[in-house]
């Protein structure tokens, strides 16, 4: 557990650390100013709960570390997200199909960690429950929205869901890492979430007439570290510059 | 509503925490009633300002012409009956 646990925290904290960091892409740009606003509120909340899971990593990790040095001065190898929240933003549709595939994930894992025999992880996960329940209801709305709306939303969200779903298994394949865990009763085993997620995404996914690939091929090395996408890299150049330009810096 | 690409405009109103009615704060754009909703929570309750929201349709608001305002609210300051601010409320009956 020694090694393991920190490693999960590093999982969940990075997940949200790059998400939300793709979502304050949008800042300024989003397609709307009512849509600029909730996209930017989610990637504070996001940022909010990557402070915490970060925070305790870097306390039970023993080498004093911040939550602000893991999320600034570790390369790309380092980080433990998985490769769907890499994926660029795309069109407002990809970025919010992204959300909602992640999101239903988010939730359901959220709901499994608040029961954690870990008080501290139960703790954080009853706190970031709540946004995430808010977050899941809006990015399903917006899915139902322009899957079942217009023929260019409806192309455009399952041209969105056609190029995603193949990062939406490597949430579902667990490791050794979640195997100690789930031992020990402070994560649940990934896989467990499969079908409940399953049965979300179906009705999410017919109320906005898309089609979910039959395919389950999943890509996978983003939650291991073993293979980031492409993409990674890009977003720690621009996220961390300023940390490796001025260490230290603050503002 | 000429422009099928706008969405319609909806007015707001919030319930404080500590309110008892419902007070306009603004308004803003949303394809339906939910999304309202949701985009008014995020545009004006991130900081707890409230504990209930209710989502208008601008178009369903019927509203006086301001340049009828003289005829319509001028208070007749010299009617002293029409002004109950001579009464006492007891702290008790809260806000009325």
């Amino acid at each position: 557990m020694q090694a393991e646990f920190p490693e999960f925290l590093l999982r969940m904290g990075d997940n949200t650390l790059v998400l939300g960091h793709r979502l304050s892409e949008w800042c300024g740009k989003g397609p709307v100013l009512e849509e600029d606003i909730a996209l930017a509120n989610t990637a504070l909340d996001l940022i909010g709960q990557t402070q915490m899971w970060l925070g305790l990593a870097g306390e039970v990790e023993g080498k004093g570390r911040s939550a602000d040095d893991l999320a600034m001065l570790r390369d790309a190898w380092d980080f433990r997200c998985c490769l769907l929240v890499q994926q660029p933003n795309g069109d407002f549709g990809q970025t919010i199909l992204r959300q909602y595939l992640f999101d239903q994930w988010h939730l359901l894992m959220l709901g499994a960690l608040a029961d954690s025999r870990d008080d501290r992880i139960a703790a954080i996960a009853a706190k970031a429950e709540k946004e995430v329940t808010y977050h899941t209801e809006r990015s399903a709305e917006l899915v139902v929205g322009l899957g079942d709306g217009t023929e260019e939303s409806r192309g455009r969200m399952q041209a969105a869901l056609d190029l995603l779903y193949p990062f939406v298994g490597e949430l579902f394949v667990g490791d050794a890492v979640d195997a100690a865990l789930a031992a020990e009763g402070v994560a649940p085993d990934p896989a467990q979430l499969r079908a409940p997620y399953d049965t979300a995404l179906t009705a999410t996914m017919s109320a906005a007439t898309l089609t979910v690939p039959d395919s389950r091929f999943a890509h996978r090395g983003g939650r291991d570290g073993s293979r980031h996408s492409e993409h990674l890299g890009h977003l720690l150049a621009q996220m961390q510059w300023l940390q490796r330009a001025y260490p230290g810096a603050t503002w | 509503m000429a422009d099928q690409r706008e969405w319609p405009l909806w007015e707001i109103f919030i319930r404080g925490q500590h309110g008892a009615s419902h007070r306009h704060v603004g308004s803003l754009h949303a394809p339906d009633a939910e999304m309202a909703i949701k985009h008014a929570r995020d545009v004006y309750t991130r900081r707890k300002e409230g504990v209930s929201i209710w989502a208008v349709p601008s178009a369903q608001i019927a509203a006086s012409s301001p340049s009828k305002k003289g005829p319509m609210y001028d208070p007749a300051e010299d009617k002293t009956y029409r002004h109950p601010t001579f009464f006492d409320i007891p702290k008790d009956v809260g806000p009325m």
